[in-house]
């Protein structure tokens, strides 16, 4: 209600803003301008306004008051951090390294730099994930009370020995959130690995081939996409749960699978898309009319023209993945415990979601490990639209 | 009437590339008065179309004002509002693009795209401008004037859409009309038409009109001035007949040095001499659709055959055949006097050797990832088997052949060089497997005029040294002229002519080689009069009547 | 008219035979269990002759053609089977039969109907508006901000956007309810309010997508000769959007809002575990863990269903709004 009143408002306030504009200067820029653009102009004040107003609320002396905008002013902390953060990294990257690298970031906006920041952040904790986390990712410490609540500061629930508090029955959730980033990302990683191996393989060689394997192969690959890709993993995991004890495998080997060849599927149609695309080229011509056989075409004439789409692709389908992956775990289908992972955490922490109006540091942990998976999705998508953005640009 | 129509003073424009802004236009100065007619002429990168459009107010996405200004009528276009320049575009400035495929609207009749402008800008009502568009039709000599506005744009045929474009543009009678290229992507026996019925509609409204193109015959026919660009900066305008006769500029001079380039045609072979190529009764088709039929000829060692035929005549798909893409339905083709294996995976590494093809898009013909020196080494390597330093000098001496400094091009990639040079590359890596017969396929087409030139004379050259034969697949009859031995003529996948060159250009010949040459544009500004003349006016388009 | 009929037709039929497929594929996993479903049901510890019982009840020892075929006439007609899970249930309390897999996912599919309804009645609108204003004011502020808002929104996982909604709107603002324990009879109003969080959950994950393909196929669009012979004939902006762009861009938009639509049927799984809301993902999940084969393979066929019938509209639409198919020569 409040809203809708604000909104019309400023209806009039705009008009009366460009009116003003116009008077005060003759830059054809305000002559020219519509009534939306004012409108929107207007409309971004008062968000930001309302935003420092919020902000402020959050300090307030009332601990009720303070909590509502607790975790707003969170989120413009990381907000404005991650900025900084990025602005310093893309600053770094001018100044040293090669000639080429300095000028792929001069030219990188800010999204990207902090894309790629965070991804070099989490591929160092993944790998050095023992080194770093201060227990181990099963460890229930003995002696240690379950719920301890994140923040470290005993006054208010917590303890500084476990700056991110323990879980339900008492495990580091800081720990269990950095081998998070081993299982989590390592298993995302090897599954995109494997699905661009099969459906890379796959799609080239059926746009070099052409004819009846090409055909069938996009049959076959047009039946397996009309089953929507979460469902059919779903199904196939059902199946994989019986499989797995009988064999003595365990659940996640079939899951990264089931996962790599759903997934495939989808690699097949960009590869063979791309290939294609080359494929008519008047070179692949030229070198088939030379009599080149199968291998010297696909490695040294299609694929090093196919690397930068193949590439930009890779990183989508691994944050595809890699939310599908977690989307399994939280419905409990996916990584198995005792493994630490963020999709398993965010269910098993869920409910404290609901303690947040009285104690807001109780329901940040199931977000952290949200806000991991999030983060490193968001990350790789920054990066891979400015590559593609790059990539396309060029061409023009 | 002493103020001119159109000023523009120090114009520069900056376009957007990887983010940084590089001039396009440096400051070109042009006056244009009423009723006149300026034909703005420069190679592919001169900016000419951008100058176009900024002749109306109007920058492209990614290009920008940096200095200078266009006055039309006295009013300043970049100073003048949104509504002002909207007030002006389609009632007085109107614009006719080079693709009308492209520029109608493809969801609306044509006729609705026409009338919108008049009724928009208050000239006139719907019904009057339907009535004048028909008027305008019958004009412009489209067929059916009274029904062919009523069709949707993909219903009519290019040469008949780029009239309706020029009747679209005419529709609120303006004092200006910009024309881009507008016959750049026509055949030539359709452009002719489409010539004729822009020049009468400008003449008989006494519209002023800037024409752009990059062919020098076609502005020859066309403008009153000729303004020559290259690289964003003006090199001379002049009358027509003056520029014509007496081009100051050297540039000027050697684009029109480029036509005269004319290589003596060889004596004929002996009788009975072994062809290296004979291609003997080929049928083909692609799928069930017929697209050759009954194709004969032979090419000779040392000669060049130039293949003619507008676009869909089928003269591409003789090559596809000879290299054996497209294994014939009927008939055979010999090599030496042996038959060839109608595929070409069935023939041997010899064979395959022997018959080489240079590419008219030497864009896509270049694997873009490898350098000059790999794009030409392989074939070395692959068919001759050199390794090493001796592959390394076999690939410095193609490259001095082809007139490019190994030192300084080896490494490169092909996106590091000009289309000229990339083209180079494509007749290196063809000589590379040291062949007998190269199929150049509209080799020097996208190329402008003064590099296609050195590509021709480079091409005599290395037939003269290494006594290859050529099949030059062409449309340009200038080319035909300038580097054939023997001429076969190709319409819907049918040899309609074929003979010496020196017959071919005299007549008796066919009706249809007599049209296609009677079409090329000639650097004569009397020469479409003339023709007119000659065919009869009626015989330009399909409207019999002439309202003039 | 005639040429476009018999392309719709044509891919109709393909749409059927992708279906049919698609039908053997699902059956075929599911048989791709090791020994059969009475084992499962029962469990390892099963006796002989209650193993066998089962086997005759589900027609388990037919040939795995003849079960296909009778599990296929059974899904044109409507029967789906019985849950196994009720089968079960059913027998150890000593009675027979049980509750079919019909009775079981009608209510929950009419639930999930609703959800995916309200989310298309608040996506469609602002992707579609947003994704042409961000098309108009491209390479601005508004519209980069918009690029890293919906890509953001894209990457995260719909779990999360789901407890940041909850966490603003239900607990530290109680606007909404966080659970959607909806029932059969309640009123409308009550039912909305219940389906708004889900809904608003899934709408973020759509928009994003929505707007970001509108803006693209927008964008193309306005790059288009004819667009700027419009703005040269000195149409005006509006004119020119509404008479120039929009019949042109009918088609895209089309595609985009039924691809996305068939991509919400992902998203509603995950959604309605997260809010408990008794649609038929919900549904599916718990089968999922408890084996419930029958009612899977159910589920599963729906989906893929509504899926396929969603990209055949979109197809189709984009073929009528096609005006070289509309008009031929």
């Amino acid at each position: 209600m409040t809203l809708a009143l604000v909104l019309l408002a400023l209806l009039p306030l705009a008009w009366v803003f460009r009116f003003a504009g116009q008077r005060l200067t003759r830059r054809p820029y305000w002559r020219d301008m519509t009534f939306a653009v004012a409108y929107g102009y207007l409309l971004v004040a008062v968000l930001l306004a309302w935003l420092a107003w919020a902000y402020l609320q959050s300090m307030s002396a009332d601990a009720e008051v303070a909590n509502t905008y607790f975790f707003l002013r969170v989120a413009i902390n990381l907000f404005i951090g991650f900025a900084i953060a990025a602005i310093l990294f893309r600053l770094l990257g001018r100044a040293v390294g090669p000639a080429w690298s300095r000028k792929a970031f001069r030219q990188m906006p800010l999204t990207a730099a902090f894309g790629m920041l965070t991804i070099i952040v989490y591929v160092v904790v993944a790998i050095f994930a023992p080194l770093i986390a201060p227990y181990g990712q099963e460890q229930i410490i003995p002696g240690v009370a379950a719920n301890i609540l994140p923040g470290g500061d005993p006054a208010l629930g917590g303890n500084p020995d476990f700056p991110l508090g323990t879980d339900q029955i008492g495990r580091d959730i800081l720990s269990r959130l950095i081998y998070g980033a081993q299982n989590t990302v390592g298993i995302a990683f090897a599954t995109t690995c494997l699905a661009f191996v099969l459906g890379g393989t796959l799609g080239i060689l059926a746009a070099t081939l052409g004819g009846w394997l090409d055909n069938l192969l996009s049959r076959a690959v047009d039946v397996l996409m009309a089953i929507p890709s979460l469902i059919f993993a779903l199904l196939l995991m059902t199946i994989a749960s019986v499989w797995a004890p009988r064999l003595g495998i365990p659940l996640t080997v079939f899951m990264v699978f089931i996962i790599a060849v759903i997934d495939s599927t989808r690699v097949y149609r960009l590869a063979r898309a791309v290939a294609q695309n080359i494929v008519v080229m008047d070179y692949i011509e030229a070198a088939k009319l030379r009599g080149e056989g199968l291998r010297y075409l696909v490695f040294k004439e299609i694929l090093p023209n196919a690397t930068a789409p193949l590439l930009a692709e890779f990183g989508l389908r691994f944050c595809f993945v890699f939310l599908t992956i977690a989307a399994l775990s939280f419905l409990g289908v996916g990584i198995q415990p005792p493994l630490a992972d963020w999709g398993t955490m965010v269910r098993d922490l869920a409910s404290f979601i609901n303690f947040a109006a009285f104690a807001p540091l109780a329901a940040s942990a199931p977000l952290l490990a949200a806000g991991a998976i999030a983060l490193l999705t968001v990350a790789v998508n920054f990066l891979v639209d400015w590559m593609l953005h790059r990539s396309s640009g060029l061409k023009e | 009437m002493t103020e001119p129509l159109l000023t523009i003073r120090d114009l520069h424009l900056e376009g957007r590339t990887d983010e940084e802004w590089v001039p396009i236009i440096k400051g070109v100065d042009l006056t244009l008065d009423r009723g006149e007619v300026l034909g703005l002429i420069g190679e592919s990168g001169a900016g000419k179309s951008t100058l176009g459009l900024a002749a109306m107010g109007y920058c492209r996405d990614g290009v920008r004002v940096s200095q200078g200004q266009v006055k039309f009528d006295g009013i300043d276009l970049f100073e003048a509002s949104a509504g002002q320049k909207r007030a002006l575009l389609g009632k007085r400035i109107a614009y006719v693009a080079q693709s009308a495929a492209a520029s109608f609207n493809p969801a609306h009749k044509i006729i609705d795209q026409h009338t919108e402008a008049p009724v928009r800008h208050g000239v006139m009502g719907r019904a009057e401008s339907v009535e004048d568009g028909v008027d305008l039709y019958e004009r412009l000599r489209l067929p059916n004037p009274e029904e062919i506005g009523f069709r949707y744009p993909h219903q009519v045929s290019g040469g008949q859409l780029q009239r309706a474009m020029t009747a679209m543009a005419m529709s609120c009678r303006p004092d200006l009309i910009i024309f881009d290229e507008p016959t750049t992507a026509l055949d030539v026996t359709t452009q002719i038409e489409v010539l004729a019925a822009i020049r009468r509609i400008v003449k008989d409204f006494g519209t002023a009109a800037i024409y752009i193109t990059h062919d020098l015959a076609v502005v020859a026919q066309m403008a009153d001035r000729i303004k020559v660009l290259l690289r964003g900066e003006e090199v001379e305008t002049n009358e027509t007949r003056a520029m014509l006769s007496d081009p100051q500029e050297e540039y000027t001079k050697s684009l029109w040095a480029v036509r005269s380039f004319k290589r003596p045609a060889k004596p004929a072979v002996a009788e009975g001499t072994v062809p290296v190529i004979s291609v003997r009764n080929v049928d083909a088709s692609y799928g069930p659709v017929p697209v050759l039929h009954d194709i004969s000829f032979d090419v000779h060692k040392g000669r060049t055959v130039a293949v003619v035929g507008e676009s869909g005549s089928g003269k591409s798909t003789a090559a596809r055949c000879i290299t054996g893409l497209l294994p014939p339905t009927g008939g055979e083709i010999l090599l030496d006097g042996e038959p060839m294996a109608a595929d070409y995976r069935k023939r041997n590494k010899d064979t395959l050797r022997r018959v080489q093809m240079i590419y008219q898009m030497a864009d896509t013909a270049l694997n873009p990832r490898m350098s000059v020196g790999q794009i030409i080494a392989r074939p070395v390597q692959f068919y001759l088997g050199l390794r090493g330093a001796a592959k390394r000098k076999r690939v410095n001496e193609l490259m001095e052949q082809i007139e490019l400094d190994p030192a300084e091009y080896y490494g490169r990639l092909p996106s590091e060089l000009s289309g000229g040079q990339k083209q180079r590359i494509g007749i290196a890596r063809a000589l590379a497997a040291e062949p007998e017969f190269i199929i150049c396929d509209e080799v020097t087409s996208a190329l402008d005029q003064l590099v296609a030139e050195g590509i021709l004379k480079l091409l005599a050259r290395l037939q003269d040294e290494l006594q290859l034969s050529y099949m030059f697949i062409t449309h340009d009859l200038a080319t035909v002229r300038a580097i054939s031995d023997e001429v076969v003529v190709m319409k819907d996948g049918r040899v309609l002519d074929q003979g010496p060159k020196s017959e071919m250009f005299r007549p008796p010949h066919h009706p249809y080689t007599d049209l296609l040459l009677s079409s090329v544009p000639e650097m004569d500004p009397d020469w479409l009069t003339h023709l007119l003349e000659t065919r009869g006016v009626d015989n330009i388009g399909d409207a019999a009547t002439d309202k003039m | 008219m005639n040429t476009v009929l018999k392309i719709i037709l044509q891919r109709l039929g393909l749409g059927l035979l992708t279906l049919l497929v698609v039908s053997i594929v699902i059956f075929l996993a599911v048989n791709a269990l090791p020994g059969d479903f009475a084992q499962v049901i029962l469990g390892q510890g099963a006796t002989e002759q209650a193993t066998a019982q089962i086997r005759r009840d589900l027609g388990l020892d037919q040939p795995l053609v003849m079960r296909y075929f009778a599990w296929l006439g059974g899904m044109a007609t409507g029967d789906l089977g019985t849950s196994f899970a009720q089968l079960n249930f059913a027998q150890n309390m000593g009675g027979s039969g049980g509750v079919t897999v019909v009775e079981q996912i009608a209510p929950r599919f009419a639930n999930t109907m609703f959800l995916a309804g309200v989310t298309a009645a608040i996506a469609v609108p602002v992707a579609v508006g947003l994704g042409i204003l961000a098309a108009l004011y491209r390479n601005t502020a508004f519209d980069k901000a918009a690029n890293v808002a919906t890509l953001s929104s894209i990457s995260s996982p719909e779990f999360f956007m789901a407890y940041v909604l909850i966490l603003f709107l239900a607990v530290l603002n109680p606007i909404l309810p966080s659970l959607s324990n909806i029932y059969e009879g309640m009123p409308f109003g009550e039912r909305l309010t219940r389906t708004l969080l889900p809904a608003l959950t899934l709408t973020l994950v759509v928009v994003a997508h929505m707007m970001r393909m509108t803006r693209a196929s927008i964008i193309n669009l306005l790059a288009s000769p004819y667009i700027e012979m419009a703005r040269l004939k000195g149409i005006a902006p509006m004119r020119i959007i509404v008479r120039h762009a929009l019949p042109n861009a009918l088609a895209p938009i089309i595609n985009v809002i039924a691809l996305n639509l068939a991509y919400l049927i992902t998203g509603v799984v995950v959604v309605e575990v997260v809010f408990v809301y008794p649609g038929i993902g919900q549904l599916f999940v718990d089968s999922v863990k408890i084996r419930d084969i029958p009612v899977v393979q159910a589920c599963c066929l729906i989906f893929a269903a509504a899926y396929i019938l969603l990209n055949l509209t979109a197809d189709v639409m984009s073929i009528l709004s096609n005006p070289r198919l509309r008009h031929p020569k």
